[in-house]
């Protein structure tokens, strides 16, 4: 395949293909495949199961309905992020957790410590495979290997159908910020997969894709990455992710230091910037306001899309209005950007939100 | 990765920069393999002209999407000239990174120094034993 590999989270990935620039192109153009088998998947079955998952978790897993998929976090006892997740409802009794490939083992730990619900849970990750399609034809790419229907998945939705002839879990999810399908299915059919949705995709133009573009890609769209803009010292009213803390819902981990972060307003915030000049804010890079250190550039880099300089960063939350000043401190010198509003890139026609 | 074609007459350094003497001046550039090595170049930052620059030391960084690389310098000298060309159009270190794509030019402060680098050949048959590396 000629991929780039790298090591990511204890798995050997491909970096890139044919290049992070041509890649995310196509995704935002066509279509892309991700190869992205590396996400865990645990698993929770019984009647105690939305119970354990709405303690665990800060969304309102009660929403769901069967066939629904919700953006959540899963907490410690301090409203931190032990990581996020998308957590699935397949029946009134069995969810599936998608997590990250790095916190598989300890999510698993940290559910299981607090399963007072006896629920079942499995730490399911080695039966899963999992392909990301992505972009403007990722649906007719999809559609021509399977007789499932769609266009009646909503997005944040799914539903059980044969693609290729294999059995997959068919999710309208994604981590880049266009309309895709993320399909999961057993690991012995993994090259049958990869194989015959590049030939479906190639004549729509869609190409394999690696890490780096779904990074840049996920960037533009100004969601998180576990280890870089949530971890367990940060909250998720903190990430910018409100949304996803349904306080209303009833005590879950961590709730009572949420309820009270709410009430008296986080102290450090999560904003997007972009570069003044041509120069490149990076994951790490100090940011000061003033002249006075003020907080660390989460992720940033080029977006290609944009063809401008962008990243996330904490700041002080005095200090994060839209169109704020600041200065992304680059191998000891100081380069202004300016706070702008996130996401940085949102796809010309925006599916119904769920 | 192609084979790709090194320039017989210039030399070239473990860190993958190459040089190009003609009487008292070296073009300074980045091989094919760096290029290929950083993947798709986004900005590149040079010094100015008149800078001193010493062999071994950082006078510049190429930035790929991922990745942030100092460029080490293969010899001592002074900056006579920065390419320009690169300023708003840093792809060109990818599609000709021994030609069009160099990175300054540099009045030599010893000549002799270059001859220590390895030749074109020794610079091939050091590559193809970091690739072979790599996908061991």
């Amino acid at each position: 395949m000629g991929a780039k590999m790298v090591n990511f989270g204890g798995w050997d990935m491909p970096l890139e293909y044919s290049g992070i620039l041509s890649e995310h192109e196509a995704v935002r153009q066509r279509a892309g495949l991700f190869d992205v088998s590396h996400m865990g998947e645990i698993e929770a079955r019984g009647a105690g199961a939305l119970d354990l998952v709405q303690w665990v978790t800060c969304n309102d897993a009660a929403k769901l309905i069967v066939g629904q998929a919700q953006y959540s976090g899963l907490m410690t006892d301090r409203g931190t992020f032990v990581d996020d997740l998308l957590v699935h409802k397949i029946s009134e009794t069995h969810f599936l957790l998608c997590v990250n490939a790095g916190n598989q083992d300890d999510d698993f730990h940290h559910i299981l410590c607090h399963n007072r619900f006896e629920a079942k849970l499995e730490n399911a990750g080695p039966r899963y495979s999992q392909l990301a399609i992505q972009g403007p034809r990722a649906k007719e790419t999809l559609q021509r290997l399977t007789r499932a229907a769609l266009d009646s998945i909503r997005y944040y939705h799914f539903l059980f159908g044969s693609v290729s002839g294999v059995e997959c879990l068919i999710a309208r999810t994604g981590y880049t910020g266009e309309d895709g399908f993320e399909i999961y299915f057993e690991p012995q059919f993994s090259e049958k997969l990869w194989s015959d949705l590049l030939g479906a995709g190639e004549p729509g133009g869609m190409i394999p894709c690696g890490l780096g573009a779904r990074n840049t890609l996920r960037l533009e769209a100004g969601m998180c990455l576990y280890g870089h803009e949530i971890d367990a010292e940060t909250t998720p009213l903190e990430a910018g992710l409100g949304w996803i803390c349904k306080l209303g819902k009833g005590a879950f981990l961590g709730s009572a230091v949420l309820t009270r972060q709410k009430g008296n307003g986080v102290s450090h915030k999560l904003v997007g910037f972009e570069m003044l000049d041509k120069r490149i804010g990076r994951d790490g890079y100090p940011v000061s306001i003033d002249g006075r250190e003020a907080g660390r550039v989460t992720s940033g880099g080029p977006s290609p899309s944009l063809k401008k300089n962008i990243g996330m960063a904490y700041v002080p939350r005095e200090s994060s209005a839209i169109g704020t000043q600041i200065d992304i401190i680059i191998r000891s010198q100081s380069v202004p950007a300016r706070i702008i509003a996130l996401p940085f890139y949102k796809r010309p026609h925006e599916l119904e939100k769920p | 990765m192609s084979p790709a074609n090194y320039p017989a007459g210039y030399r070239y350094t473990k860190d993958h920069e190459w040089i190009n003497v003609e009487g008292s001046v070296g073009t300074i550039g980045i091989t094919d393999y760096a290029q290929h090595e950083l993947g798709d170049v986004v900005f590149v930052e040079l010094p100015k002209l008149g800078a001193q620059i010493k062999t071994g030391q950082s006078f510049g960084t190429v930035e790929s999407v991922k990745a942030v690389s100092d460029v080490f310098s293969p010899v001592s000298g002074e900056v006579t000239e920065t390419n320009s060309l690169l300023s708003d159009s840093p792809e060109k270190v990818n599609q000709d990174p021994h030609g069009t794509a160099w990175l300054i030019k540099v009045k030599l402060a010893d000549p002799k120094e270059v001859i220590s680098l390895m030749d074109a050949a020794a610079y091939q048959a050091y590559v193809d034993e970091k690739t072979q590396e790599q996908s061991a």
